[in-house]
Order: structure tokens, then C-alpha cells, then sequence
């Protein structure tokens, strides 16, 4: 991992080429992260993979995190890997989420974030950036084949979103047992 | 029909080989008509599960094929999706490693090693060394296990099925293993955050070592009945070459990648646990084909004896979990004296340690590949977001560039040496 | 030195000659059957003596016992043990379940070893529908049987709640050994004689679904239930409707006073 000073160091220089692309960094527990505008990632990570001192090859993992309530609030989390000599680098798409402001939408009708897909550089985001689509609602635009990949096609609704219900059913005792139907009806 | 199949060059392009091989055999040409006409066929779409005799899990493949070559397939998977990241949200981190343990339900020990360690790593909690060796032991244990049941199905698969009783006969002195040390056969829960639950008791060692002893004899077994079985040569022999640099573009890792000629383990390039201290190597392939992913497990499974054997001998004495209070349980006898024990325990179990706010993605080398749990925590004492990255799901994205261009029979090879989990792949 | 002299004792007094040995009678007897000498009394003892009789549907029931093909439905954990049920040390040949059967068309019985996920839902209902009469269905493990641990929206709260299922076997995942138990009770349900299981031992027969259902519970099981559910309406009697007014219901004494909103929150059966 960079240490938290060649963290800063990447940061400017991202930052050189592409004004406002990186609007923040953490460094925690021995890992780096780089907190990065969503429009601007495919440059972002064409610069990890491209630069011949960085040399991030791998795309390890794409996935996304829902920080209710804090905004923004969405993050798409793209986890690189320097195979040569063996360095991971987080870049952390912050996203908002249009439906925050203007009031409630109806269900499957509210407005979706939006990223540029990465899947045409990097084919292993193809299913990744599916299921952050199906789980989170984040529109991958560019994406060859955006559609719900572990939820049924026609599912409304974004499951793992904080405020997405976890669903099941309450467990029936002798006390519920007429309220709650199902049981041997 | 006279199969022709010279060697192709390293990594040479599938689709392009196996068309011209077929187009150059068709009956039109063997007849020296004038006129080669093209033979126009229709692409047939078929539906290849959920539910089919091939025992991989419930994947379902749409397949478009041109007689019985495949020109395109669309796996469609979620039909064991379980909601399991979902699901720990709501649970405190120590409820959620059950959870956790089901996804890859082959590897579960290597699914709790990443969730633990994930755990420690954001609590910056350091587990004694008996705890990192126990640990290996039975994430050696789990990979043979592991392999040992691709291998059964694989074969079963394939045609062969005396391999599945042998295989499945040694899983199941592995199991009893399982159930010696953690009580349980599978889903066993015996890794705990800051170490494992409970110490081994006498007579495991014992029992390892004479498993450890008896088990290369098998492997070489099972190699006398398929490694230089003619017709198990030529169902996987030069079929599925997908090059080295593509599986590098679709994110596959693991015996995949490693059949490809990339010598790249993370035990060995950053090593957890135990792994830094023991000597083993890694094999890896040359060509990539079906054979080749064949040879690498079988050779893992000699690699992982050695590890745990190595494992048995350099086991340290000491605790078996760390001593930090906050987070680990205090020892039974302490609960009857000490007050502070007992209100530890007491907010350790009705309320669960809390983890100061992060997040860390912590990956593991498991049977399928690497293996990442990215957790973030919020403070509280549930997590905020826990995800992994499963291997299975990843190496899916392989199994089209493995399949096109090649007949139906190789698509099933493929699926049984691709090796997925269902589990890990739906979560 | 005495040397006594006794004569040995056989079991047949050697005196009179032999009785004829049960063989003997037997070859007699079938020697008379043969010439057609046999009384009538003869004839229908010998009868009930030497042959089998039953019923056809019972021997129907029998071979179908002891004949089932299980269907290979693994889905997701439970299927490992559900393949370790065939393995040579947890054997299932035994019981008779040599083949089993990938397609639907052909197997007897569907064992669900695994989650069932809301998209695998009608797949399930599917191949149970291609299964050909007489077919049960086995559930297998606790995700199976009532959702198991995963209680979210992505897995069906239990099989039965779109297939009939006749075992349920319990476990995450079972061993096979209760794998095995399951399916011998199985076994005994196709053949017509379930096991009662519990209800013999703390004398509950009449406390099944089947008679809750159709009203044919025993008196004392018919009062026990009125007097639970009379129980937990009194409960949620105590509790004011949504809206609140508390304290117009009269609390019985020791009971804690709590948040009228908490009880009702939990009288309606909400889980944590």
C-alpha cells in the first residue's frame, strides 16, 4: 500500500491532470484510499493503470457501500492492485443521490445515480458493476448489459440500500398465530 | 468425425482455431464440391439449468449454439441469492459469522478467516501465534476438502464415477476432523475475532498426522485413475485455453490463473496468518486448459499436507484468542471472582463489542481464487456494510471466453474445471 | 474308587421311537396336498400356515418404500451433505434410493436441500409439478423448512409455503445420519405407517394439523387451545388500540408497566 505521504503525492498528481477529480484521501489501518468524483473515473483509474510509476493492473473488486446518512451517499468502491509489487489502492466514487432532495417518489419511480462504466477497459466489471446496479441503484451508464443480476428481473426496489427493509416474516407464536396468515390456512 | 486437434500456441484465440478446424472438415469441402457454398445454420438457444445433472449449484446458462458448437453463452445466476450482506447488517459482528460462513459453503472456514480478519484489522487487534496456526491448519484442512469435493464432482461430471465415492470417502475422515476440533462437520464457526473459540483437544494432532500420513498415498490414487486416463486426456486436453493476459482482464484469480502460467497466490505474496512461516510451493501451469486446472488442484492438495504437517510441528503453546477483554470473552473460570469479567461478558454478549469507525478490505487466498471482505463500520456494534468478493462470482465472467467455440461436452468440462460456488457467487 | 454308571438322558426318550420332526410333518402334508387327501381343516390351516396374503396396495406401498429415486435438487449447502448421503459411509442404496435421478420425470422424491431464494421459487413449483405421481418431497435443513437463519427478503420462509412437503429434517446443515432417520420415516409414512413420534409419549394424539384443521381434535386438546388463544386475547385486550389510551385498561397486578407502544409493537409478533 502507499504510505499515506505517496497517497498525497498520487492525489496532486491526479489532480494536476485532471482538475477536481480527487476531492479527498484517507489512509486507515494500513490502506489507501482515494475519495474521487464519479465523472471523472475512468480517468482516474486509466491514470492508476497507465502512469509507469503506478502501474495498478488489476481490478480486484467494484463494489458499493451506502452511507446513509451521510452524503454522499453513495460510494463505489473500485479496489486496484499492483501486481509487481503487490500494492492495493482504493478509489472511492462518491455519489449522490438525486432523490434526497424533491419529495418522496413512488416506489421504483424515484431518480437514480448515476456513473460512467468502466466495464469497456476493465472487462471484469462487467458482473460487478451489475450487481452494485441491482443492490444499490447506481446506473452504470455505458454498461453493455445493465440488468438485475442476483434479484429477480422484474424486482422493484433496491435491497441492499440502508433504508430498503430487510424483509422475512415475523416468527409466529400461539400469540400471533390468527394475525399472521399463512400458517396452516 | 476425425477430431484433428493439433496443439494450439500458447494462448492462441479459441474461436478462431476450433471455426477453422470445423469449417475445414465440413462435408461440403471433404466431397471437393466447386462451389463452397456456405452452409447457413440457424443459432439455437437452449437453456442449460437451474436445475441440471451437472451438481454445480443452481447456474443457469443460456447457450446459443450452431449444431454443437457454442457461439455464445449468457450465464444468469441469483437463484440462491440469500441476502447474506443484507443480513449482517442487522446482527452484531459476532452473529454475523455464521452469515458469512454460508456464502461459500465448500470454503467456510476461509469465508470466516476473511470476515475475522477484516474484523481485526479494523480493531487493530493482533491474534496470538497459536491462534494464526490453529487457524492454518484447518484453512488447509478446508482446501483440501474443498478441492476433494470439485474433484468428486468434477469426475462425476465428466463420467467417471468411482471418483466421487473415493473422494467423498476422504472428505469424510476430513469432516470427522472438522468435528473433532469444532464439534461440527460443516459451517463450523470455530474462528473467532481474535482468534479460534476453543483450543484443540488431545488426540487431534494425532489424528491430523495420521490423516496427513495416509493422504498423498490417496492423491496418487487418483491420479493413477485419471491423469494419464486417455479419455479423461482428451475431454480436457487443449480445451478451454483462455491466454493468461485475458484472465488477468476478466479478474479471474486463483488455480485459474495459476493454470495459465501466472505464479500468483496471495499466501505467498503477502502472507496472513501462518503461511509467512512455512515452506510450500505453489504450482502452476503452463497451458491453461482443462488438464491443467486438473494438475494444479491435485498438486495443491500434496501442497496443503506438507503446509499442515509443517503447521502441526511449529504449532506454538499459548492462548488460543487474544487477551483484549473488550472484544474477546473472559475465561468461564474468571466469571465466578472477578466483576470486571462478568461485565464484560455480559456487554460482549447482549450488546457485542463496538469498532471504531472504517472501513478495510482484507482478501485470503481461498480454493477459488481471492477472496475480499470489505467491512464498514460505523461505530455501533453492527456493521454498516459487509461485502465480499467472491472468487466464483468473478471467474464466471471467464467461463464465456472458455466456452465459445468449443463443443457442448467441453461447455461441462469447463463448468467442472471453472469450479464455482453457487453460495459465494449468489451470496 | 465308585464308578458310577448312569444312563444318558436324551431330549427324545429313546424308549419309543422318534416323534416325526416338523420337516416330516411338513413333506407329509404336501404329499397329501398333492394327492388331494387334505381335510378341509387341513387345507386352510396349512394356508395360513405357509402363505402370504395381503393386500395389493400394501404391497404397492412396500416396493414404493423401498424403491424411492431421489431427485439430485441440490441448492445450496445441505446439497454437500445431501451427496455425503451417497457416499459409501452414510449410504442411502441401502434403503433403497440406489438411483438418483436428474430428471424430474423420473424421480420420486424431491429432497430441497438448501435455501430457496425468491427467484428459484417457481423453478421449484415447476419441477415439482413435472414429477409424476406418487412423489413427495423432503425438505431438508432449516432453510428449507421454515427459512432457516437467512430471515430477509430473498428467501421463501420455508418450502411449504408453495409445495406440499411430508418430512421435514432439521439442521444446518443435517447430518447425514438425520438425513437418513428422515427418509426411514419417510419410508414408514409411504408404507402407511407414520411414526407418531412425540405425541405417544406425552399422550397427544389429536394435536395434529391435519385434526386442528378439520375439527377432529380430542376435548381436552380442543379446551387447551380455547384456553390459550382466550389467554393471549386477554393480553392484547390490556394493550389500548393505536391511538392510545392508556390507562383505561386495568393492569393486573405484577405486571410491568411499559410503554404502551412497546407492547403492542410486540404483541403483534415483531421480531428483532
Amino acid at each position: 500500500m502507499p504510505d499515506a505521504a505517496g497517497l498525497e503525492l498520487i492525489a496532486a498528481e491526479i489532480n494536476e491532470r485532471h482538475p477536481g477529480a480527487i476531492i479527498g484521501t484517507y489512509y486507515e489501518h494500513d490502506q489507501a484510499c482515494l475519495i474521487a468524483d464519479p465523472e471523472q473515473i475512468r480517468e482516474i483509474l486509466a491514470w492508476l493503470r497507465d502512469t509507469p510509476g503506478q502501474k495498478y493492473t488489476f481490478l480486484a473488486s467494484v463494489h458499493g457501500a451506502d452511507y446513509l446518512p451521510a452524503v454522499p451517499r453513495f460510494g463505489v468502491h473500485y479496489e486496484l492492485l499492483n501486481r509487481d509489487r503487490v500494492e492495493r489502492i482504493r478509489v472511492r466514487a462518491a455519489v449522490h443521490d438525486p432523490a434526497a432532495e424533491g419529495g418522496p417518489y413512488p416506489l421504483g419511480e424515484e431518480p437514480l445515480p448515476e456513473v460512467p462504466s468502466v466495464t469497456d477497459e476493465w472487462p471484469t466489471a462487467n458482473h460487478q458493476e451489475r450487481e452494485v446496479y441491482d443492490m444499490f441503484g447506481i446506473v452504470f451508464r455505458g454498461h453493455p448489459d445493465l440488468r438485475r443480476i442476483l434479484m429477480p428481473e422484474d424486482y422493484i426496489g433496491w435491497p441492499q440500500r440502508r433504508d430498503f427493509p430487510i424483509g422475512g416474516e415475523p416468527v409466529i407464536f400461539t400469540n400471533n398465530e390468527r394475525e399472521v396468515p399463512g400458517w396452516t390456512q | 468425425m476425425s477430431s484433428g486437434r493439433s496443439a494450439p500456441a500458447h494462448g492462441a484465440d479459441v474461436i478462431a482455431r476450433t471455426e477453422a478446424e470445423v469449417v475445414g472438415t465440413s462435408p461440403v469441402e471433404r466431397t471437393g464440391a466447386d462451389e463452397a457454398f456456405e452452409i447457413e445454420q440457424e443459432l439455437m438457444t437452449i437453456n442449460l439449468g437451474p436445475h441440471h445433472p451437472a451438481t454445480h449449484g443452481v447456474l443457469r446458462l443460456l447457450v446459443a449454439l450452431e449444431g454443437e458448437i457454442v457461439r455464445d453463452l449468457k450465464p444468469i445466476i441469483g437463484y440462491v441469492h440469500t441476502g447474506i450482506e443484507k443480513n449482517c447488517e442487522d446482527k452484531s459482528y459476532w452473529k454475523a459469522i455464521p452469515f458469512v460462513e454460508r456464502m461459500d459453503y465448500l470454503s467456510y472456514f476461509f469465508n470466516m478467516q476473511a470476515f475475522c480478519g477484516c474484523v481485526e484489522k479494523l480493531l487493530e487487534l493482533e491474534i496470538p501465534p497459536r491462534a494464526k496456526y490453529l487457524r492454518t491448519i484447518h484453512l488447509e484442512l478446508n482446501r483440501l476438502h474443498s478441492h476433494l469435493v470439485w474433484l468428486g464432482t468434477s469426475a462425476l461430471d465428466l463420467g467417471a464415477m468411482s471418483m466421487f465415492f473415493y473422494c467423498f470417502r476422504d472428505r469424510d475422515r476430513i469432516l470427522d476432523i472438522f468435528e473433532m476440533s469444532t464439534g461440527q462437520r460443516m459451517h463450523t464457526r470455530y474462528f473467532q475475532v481474535g482468534g479460534v473459540a476453543e483450543d484443540i483437544p488431545l488426540g487431534f494432532e494425532k489424528k491430523v498426522r495420521a490423516f496427513c500420513k495416509e493422504f498423498p498415498s490417496r492423491v496418487d490414487q487418483y491420479e493413477a485413475l485419471l491423469t494419464n486416463n486417455e479419455i479423461f486426456l482428451h475431454r480436457t486436453k487443449d480445451i478451454g485455453i483462455v491466454s493468461r493476459e485475458r484472465l488477468l482482464e476478466l479478474g479471474v484469480t486463483g488455480p485459474l490463473l495459476r493454470a495459465a502460467g501466472e505464479p500468483w497466490d496471495l499466501r505467498k505474496v503477502s502472507p496472513y496468518l501462518a503461511y509467512g512461516d512455512l515452506d510450500f510451493k505453489i504450482p502452476v501451469g503452463t497451458v491453461g486448459d482443462g488438464w491443467d486446472r486438473f494438475i494444479v488442484r491435485i498438486e495443491e492438495m500434496r501442497e496443503s499436507v506438507k503446509i499442515i504437517e509443517q503447521a502441526l510441528d511449529g504449532l506454538p503453546e499459548g492462548p488460543w484468542i487474544a487477551d483484549d477483554r473488550k472484544v474477546v470473552l473472559p475465561p468461564r473460570h474468571e466469571l465466578g471472582t472477578s466483576m470486571e469479567a462478568l461485565i464484560h461478558h455480559f456487554k460482549l454478549v447482549t450488546e457485542g463489542f463496538r469498532v471504531p469507525p472504517g472501513e478495510v478490505y482484507y482478501p485470503i487466498e481461498s480454493p477459488r481464487g481471492e477472496l475480499g471482505c470489505f467491512i464498514v463500520a460505523d461505530g455501533s456494534a453492527k456493521p454498516a456494510r459487509v461485502h465480499f468478493r467472491e472468487p466464483s462470482f468473478v471467474n464466471l465472467q471467464a467461463l464465456r471466453d472458455m466456452c465459445v467455440g468449443g463443443y457442448v461436452a467441453d461447455l461441462i468440462m469447463n463448468l467442472a474445471m471453472l469450479d464455482p460456488i453457487l453460495g459465494g457467487i449468489d451470496r | 474308587m465308585e464308578i458310577k454308571r448312569e444312563k444318558v438322558r436324551s431330549a427324545l426318550p429313546l424308549d419309543e421311537p422318534p416323534a416325526p420332526s416338523n420337516l416330516r410333518i411338513r413333506q407329509l402334508r404336501a404329499r397329501d396336498l398333492l394327492r388331494g387327501e387334505l381335510s378341509d381343516e387341513e387345507i386352510e390351516q396349512l394356508v395360513s400356515e405357509q402363505t402370504f396374503t395381503t393386500r395389493l396396495d400394501k404391497v404397492l406401498n412396500w416396493g414404493r418404500a423401498n424403491a424411492v429415486f431421489p431427485a439430485t435438487f441440490g441448492l445450496a449447502c445441505c446439497a454437500i451433505e445431501m451427496m455425503s448421503i451417497v457416499s459409501p459411509r452414510y449410504d442411502i442404496a441401502r434403503f433403497g434410493a440406489e438411483a438418483m435421478r436428474a430428471s424430474p420425470r423420473q424421480a420420486d422424491l424431491l429432497i430441497l436441500s438448501g435455501r430457496v431464494s425468491i427467484k428459484m421459487a417457481p423453478v421449484v413449483r415447476r419441477l415439482y409439478d413435472q414429477m409424476l405421481e406418487p412423489k413427495w418431497v423432503m425438505s431438508m435443513g432449516a432453510c428449507s423448512s421454515s427459512g432457516g437463519m437467512f430471515q430477509n427478503y430473498a428467501v421463501v420462509q420455508g418450502a411449504d409455503k408453495f409445495l406440499p412437503v411430508d418430512i421435514h429434517v432439521p439442521g444446518c446443515p443435517p447430518r447425514p445420519e438425520a438425513v437418513l432417520y428422515g427418509f426411514n420415516k419417510l419410508q414408514r409414512m409411504i408404507q402407511g405407517n407414520p411414526d407418531p413420534g412425540w405425541r405417544t409419549r406425552y399422550n397427544a394424539h389429536g394435536t395434529e394439523e391435519w385434526a386442528r384443521q378439520y375439527g377432529t381434535l380430542t376435548d381436552e386438546a380442543r379446551e387447551a387451545y380455547a384456553a390459550a388463544h382466550e389467554a393471549a386475547k386477554q393480553a392484547a385486550d390490556l394493550v389500548p388500540e393505536e391511538g392510545g389510551e392508556a390507562g383505561e385498561a386495568e393492569r393486573a397486578p405484577g405486571e410491568r408497566t411499559e410503554a404502551p407502544a412497546d407492547r403492542a409493537e410486540r404483541g403483534r409478533g415483531r421480531f428483532l
